[in-house]
């Protein structure tokens, strides 16, 4: 069996043995039919006990005890989940982005502990006793809340994706970097608990006439500030404190936030200290320095918050190498930050030929939803494209289409359909088309 | 008394807007902040001189808090470009135009001079948020200075210019009229601008891969075959072969050695944003300490004790934090790194 051949699928009941025993036993067989058509053989007979090497020791033994841990982690075996840096993207872990493994992951949800990470100025540790939450500016009644204050109020539930708006931008001169970790990784999904900025905001007395924006600010070094127009404020934009079922990570703002739904990451302020209404939008650093997306004729758009349509294939995707020819479900996810995904087409052709892929339910609004489409790969080289449609009727552009409007220095908002190349070997690479 | 008119704004009132904009408090929960705690916490400034502090400092107050305080990472004259560059690329008839012309170039380079439109921003983050290593310690007076400073780099105001609150308002960024809201992503209903084409069948005459992963690259991100379960239909390629032979390539079994790296924790940790290997940036150089504590029997447990709690006046009157981020332990390599000699 050759090295490059050992993640091959292996029909049972040859499954049940680990890759290195199995090739240990390929080689028997080929040495001498003899010792393995009697190991075959013996199987049945032995498989009623007397330490048969067909019982796996976890059947043999005692396992652990409940409460092992106290807070669970994954098996050891899944320790190649991991969040991971792109080399040469900033200069300081402090000021940096994790990527989520998208490539590992299943269905909708991320979990927790591999959302991907964009801190400013480092990971602050908060208190939540000593924390409070702000409201001030153009309302009637300021208020100032503890945790507990906060959490009193009633609550909501509701499962939306995170994804910051320079998602992709390496990506647009050209290919960069070679997996969808790092191509669509700052993108998360999860089900978020907290309290309704209009029920917040309600309650402080909020003025309609004048209000027109609030500022949210963190509580970390950078104590990052972001305009929010009233228009979302009071539409679906959450006060968060709780993600998956549990408080928020400390990396994703523990223990308060802003989800601000369908809009780049980095208005969903974290470690949420300050919420100010007023009548102007506040051009802080990072609407007039950062996150304003250049455009060929020098200009910069400013207040470009909206996560347009987009969809990509997590597998078969690139850097990744198919175990042999046949069956394969195509999947990956789509999303919309103007309400939810209506369709998702494959292609295997490089976009000459399209088919329409299966959406997993629920398919909810500003949330991921994840596609799937049969496949059989007959080992010729093969081109995976996928393209999504939203409620409203936008189609997922080609980098070349987005290229034509904006050129390739706008950095955020990334939305191009994503092409990956299957090698006859099975290897997938990350290819843009001309 | 029953008034029509009274009624009726009512009724309309109640049909436009949610009537909690109305209603006294519902909840009835948190409280009224004090005075001083809005104080402590409102800081932000905007362009129109919203939150705009009473204060004053010239560019060569600035240069002074500048050099020892923001060099270290912007360069001395704001040219580095490990961050976006504070300095550099405005033009003259950028002030009067408004617009950058840098900016227009391929290859012109963005630089806060080119992109910022309104120098109350430069105050605000500046005040919040800077120096990086400790945020919010300059006096509203420093941050004038600073902030004058900063433009002069941009020669945006001359080297004698004094800026309080009423010359930042009135300053003319060189880039003020560069930026724009008009397109489609600053709203729910926003129209886009680049729109995908549905078509199912013969869609394209001619594919052509026009950009791909160069082989020198695909292992950049390190070996793929570690970063996929190995479970399933597919496997992650092993790409340490296109690094195989190359000066510096490290090996699967060195990166997962279980001792931490002193040099990773001192990038990990951002101790290297002041600190240089040998030399003085803005706290001594690691082997300037190794020698200082050369010899010393308490040494290591004084310095891992330093590492976490800072400290000031050792090596000058710029204070170190403390960094009470970094373990006992972690700081305890880094003690035993400098007493042998930090190399």
């Amino acid at each position: 069996m050759r090295a490059s051949q050992a993640g091959r699928v292996i029909p049972a009941p040859e499954n049940h043995f680990p890759v290195s025993q199995l090739r240990l036993q390929r080689r028997n067989f080929i040495r001498g039919g003899m010792a393995a058509s009697a190991l075959v053989a013996g199987a049945g007979a032995s498989a009623q006990g007397g330490g048969s090497t067909l019982i796996p020791p976890w059947t043999r033994s005692l396992g652990s005890p409940v409460v092992a841990t106290g807070y669970g982690m994954p098996s050891k075996y899944e320790a190649n989940v991991q969040r991971r840096q792109s080399p040469g993207l900033t200069p300081q872990p402090q000021a940096s982005i994790s990527f989520t493994p998208l490539q590992n992951l299943f269905g909708i949800i991320t979990p927790s502990g591999v959302h991907f990470e964009r801190h400013h100025s480092g990971m602050p540790t908060v208190d939540p006793e000593q924390h409070r939450l702000m409201i001030h500016g153009l309302v009637k009644r300021p208020l100032m809340l503890t945790m507990d204050d906060v959490m009193r109020f009633p609550s909501v539930s509701r499962i939306h994706f995170i994804e910051c708006g320079a998602n992709g931008g390496m990506e647009w001169g050209n290919v960069a970097v070679p997996t969808v970790q790092y191509t669509h990784g700052m993108l998360a999904c999860s089900e978020f608990t907290g309290v309704l900025l209009s029920t917040l905001l309600g309650e402080a007395g909020v003025d309609r006439n004048k209000g027109k924006f609030v500022l949210a600010e963190g509580a970390d070094g950078s104590a990052l500030t972001r305009t929010i127009p009233l228009e979302f404020a009071l539409n679906d934009v959450m006060v968060v404190y709780g993600q998956n079922g549990e408080m928020l990570r400390p990396e994703n703002g523990y223990p308060l936030r802003l989800l601000v739904p369908g809009v780049q990451g980095v208005s969903s302020v974290k470690w949420l200290r300050r919420l100010e209404v007023g009548d102007k939008a506040w051009n802080t650093r990072e609407e007039s320095l950062h996150y304003i997306d250049l455009l060929p004729d020098g200009t910069h758009r400013q207040y470009s918050g909206v996560q347009e349509v987009k969809s990509v294939i997590t597998m078969p995707s690139g850097g990744q190498k198919l175990v042999g020819r046949g069956y394969y479900e195509i999947t990956g996810l789509a999303w919309s930050g103007r309400g939810k995904v209506k369709r998702v087409d494959v292609s295997v052709d490089g976009g000459r030929n399209w088919q329409s892929a299966r959406l997993q339910e629920p398919v909810l609004a500003k949330a991921l939803t994840r596609f799937r489409l049969d496949w059989s790969w007959d080992g010729a080289p093969a081109l995976l494209q996928s393209r999504a449609v939203d409620e409203t009727g936008h189609v997922q552009p080609t980098i070349n289409q987005l290229r034509a409007v904006r050129g390739v220095r706008s950095i955020y908002h990334n939305n191009a359909m994503q092409t990956w190349r299957v090698q006859r070997d099975g290897e997938v690479w990350n290819v843009q088309l001309a | 008394m029953f008034n029509w008119r009274s009624a009726l704004a009512l009724v309309l009132m109640a049909s436009a807007f949610p009537t909690y904009a109305l209603q006294a408090p519902r909840y009835g929960l948190g409280r009224t902040p004090t005075p001083q705690e809005v104080a402590a916490w409102d800081i932000d400034v905007r362009p129109d001189g919203h939150g705009l502090k009473k204060g004053k400092g010239t560019v060569a107050q600035g240069q002074k808090i500048y050099d020892v305080q923001c060099a270290s990472c912007h360069g001395t004259f704001g040219e580095s470009n490990r961050y976006m560059p504070v300095a550099g690329g405005v033009r003259k008839e950028d002030l009067k135009t408004g617009r950058a012309a840098a900016l227009r170039d391929a290859a012109g380079i963005r630089t806060l001079g080119t992109k910022l439109n309104y120098a109350t921003t430069l105050w605000d983050y500046i005040y919040r948020a800077m120096p990086w290593t400790n945020p919010q310690s300059l006096t509203i007076d420093e941050t004038y200075a600073v902030t004058a400073y900063v433009l002069h780099l941009n020669e945006i105001v001359p080297a004698t210019f004094e800026l309080d609150e009423r010359a930042l308002l009135a300053i003319q960024m060189p880039n003020r009229n560069g930026l724009t809201t008009a397109h489609g992503l600053g709203s729910v209903k926003g129209k886009p601008d680049a729109q995908g084409t549905l078509c199912m069948k013969d869609c394209v005459n001619e594919v052509k891969i026009a950009s791909e992963m160069p082989e020198f690259a695909r292992n950049q991100n390190g070996n793929l075959a570690g970063q996929k379960r190995p479970l399933g239909p597919m496997r992650g390629i092993d790409t340490a072969r296109y690094d195989a032979g190359k000066p510096g390539a490290v090996t699967a079994a060195a990166a997962s050695s279980a001792a931490p790296d002193p040099k990773d924790l001192l990038t990990r940790n951002a101790c290297v944003a002041c600190h240089g290997l040998t030399t003085k940036i803005v706290g001594p150089g690691f082997s300037e300490i190794a020698s200082k504590y050369h010899g010393r029997a308490d040494a290591e447990t004084y310095l891992t004790k330093k590492v976490r709690e800072g400290g000031q006046g050792v090596w000058g009157a710029i204070p170190m934090p403390p960094q009470a981020a970094i373990s006992e332990n972690d700081a305890g390599v880094i003690a035993r790194w400098l007493v042998s000699g930090a190399k």
